[in-house]
């Protein structure tokens, strides 16, 4: 399993640039705030494969046990999963908002809302 | 077969993100994304990262699914079938920009340590202190929560004023004028018998599971921010199925908006009564004659003021985009 040993984090990479691409290349705002979700997923997915130590197990302590995974990194994102659905809530209500004001969501679209006003 | 287990689930999260790009149906898009964050959940409960696990599994299958329906249920469900070519997007362009920055990145991963190892950077440097001296020092198990609200309880203020900021800032931008005055509606699920009978046993059983999670949180996974969000899922369940104003009955817009100022004020008045006791801001060995007996109280107290807030500003961020969606003219 030797060659295993940074699949993870490739796969956080290519999770990261697929995140990456639809942020850039999707006309629709909605999706972009899908893409930047799957963005920030891939660095938690990252920050928790750093924390993991084989053979070793969830940090509650108890008697008998000698190896616990990291638990640093386990805090760091656990309060950044929350802040970040607060931060995608307050992205959706901006959507909301230009949706209001434009029609559309589409970026293209509002770009053509805004040379002709 | 462990890492066997891990290979699995990370492949199944790249075809759910390929997935995702191709799909132009967003309403599938947002299952998939649920489908990708409940993936991401499994991954973390085999890396041992249980407390992480609950909150993901809430927030990245449950409340942003819910979130991002709400807000497609007020600007369409597709996409644009193709970007036209007169616009400025190059897809080739940004692909093959995506691609060397990739490989880039790939090309750095070969300086870090292999994945599992013991003696990695990131092992040995302050988490030995954690896991040897928090026994001791704050006298309660769960090594995560220890660190959570104590050892990094400055942290853990910020992010919590940070979701309370969002709270405002969603309040700010979409709460509608008539939410003080809500139309009478009934919800389209209220039909469903078999939807309202199980989801009326389940309701008591989600808000019992989201308080053992709460004052369980020390001794075994759980803390603050997991019950506040399981909290949460709760009273969205039932705004779902009876409706917005049937839930409006049961929490009040202004109470709830209260609460989640109260929980940040909870976790700064510990902080503050640290520092009148003599000790620095949030240094909680001061709360009591007994300094493990004062960890044991300011975790507690700060943990309940991150659930408070927690739950109260998801509620607060899922009833805004509903009263704003029913203003569109949409049923519940």
């Amino acid at each position: 399993m030797e060659f295993l040993g940074l699949f993870n984090y490739w796969v956080v990479i290519v999770l990261m640039m697929i995140g990456f691409y639809i942020v850039i290349c999707s006309n629709n705002l909605i999706k972009k705030l899908i893409g930047l979700t799957i963005f920030q997923t891939s660095v938690f997915i990252m920050y928790i494969s750093m924390g993991k130590i084989t053979g070793g197990t969830a940090p509650v302590l108890a008697d008998g046990i000698t190896l616990y995974s990291n638990p640093l990194t386990h805090v760091l994102i656990l309060t950044a999963i929350v802040v970040g659905i607060a931060t995608t809530a307050l992205g959706l209500a901006i959507v909301v908002r230009i949706h209001e004001g434009y029609g559309t969501v589409e970026e293209d679209e509002i770009h053509a809302r805004d040379k002709q006003a | 077969m462990e890492s066997f287990v891990h290979v699995v689930i990370l492949s199944m999260l790249v075809t759910t993100a390929i997935a995702i790009v191709r799909v132009k149906d967003l309403f599938a898009v947002t299952m998939l994304a649920g489908i990708y964050g409940l993936l991401s959940a499994s991954f973390f409960v085999l890396m041992d990262a249980h407390d992480v696990a609950f909150t993901e599994a809430a927030v990245g299958a449950g409340i942003s699914t819910l979130l991002i329906l709400t807000t497609l249920s007020m600007t369409g469900r597709f996409e644009k079938a193709s970007v036209k070519p007169q616009t400025d997007y190059r897809p080739v362009l940004a692909l093959v920009l995506v691609t060397v920055t990739g490989a880039l990145l790939i090309y750095g991963t070969q300086d870090m340590p292999g994945f599992g190892t013991a003696d990695a950077p990131a092992q040995t440097h302050v988490v030995p202190r954690y896991l040897n001296d928090s026994a001791t020092e704050i006298g309660i198990p769960n090594v995560v929560a220890s660190i959570l609200a104590s050892y990094r309880g400055y942290d853990t203020f910020g992010e919590v004023v940070v979701i309370f900021t969002a709270g405002i800032g969603v309040l700010a931008m979409i709460m509608s004028k008539a939410s003080s005055t809500p139309v009478v509606q009934t919800s389209l699920m209220s039909d469903h018998v078999v939807l309202r009978i199980v989801s009326k046993m389940l309701i008591p059983l989600i808000m019992m599971f989201a308080l053992y999670v709460q004052f369980h949180g020390e001794y075994g996974p759980g803390g603050g921010f997991q019950a506040g969000v399981i909290f949460a899922s709760a009273f969205i369940l039932y705004a779902m199925l009876f409706g917005l104003t049937e839930a409006r009955k049961v929490v009040n817009n202004t109470v709830v908006q209260l609460l989640s100022a109260l929980g940040v004020l909870l976790y700064a008045s510990v902080g503050v009564v640290a520092m009148i006791n003599g000790g620095s801001f949030l240094d909680y060995d001061f709360l009591s004659a007994d300094p493990v007996a004062g960890q044991m109280l300011g975790i507690l107290l700060v943990e309940l003021g991150v659930g408070i807030t927690v739950a109260s500003v998801m509620i607060i961020i899922f009833f805004t985009f509903t009263a704003r969606s029913q203003k569109a003219g949409e049923p519940d």
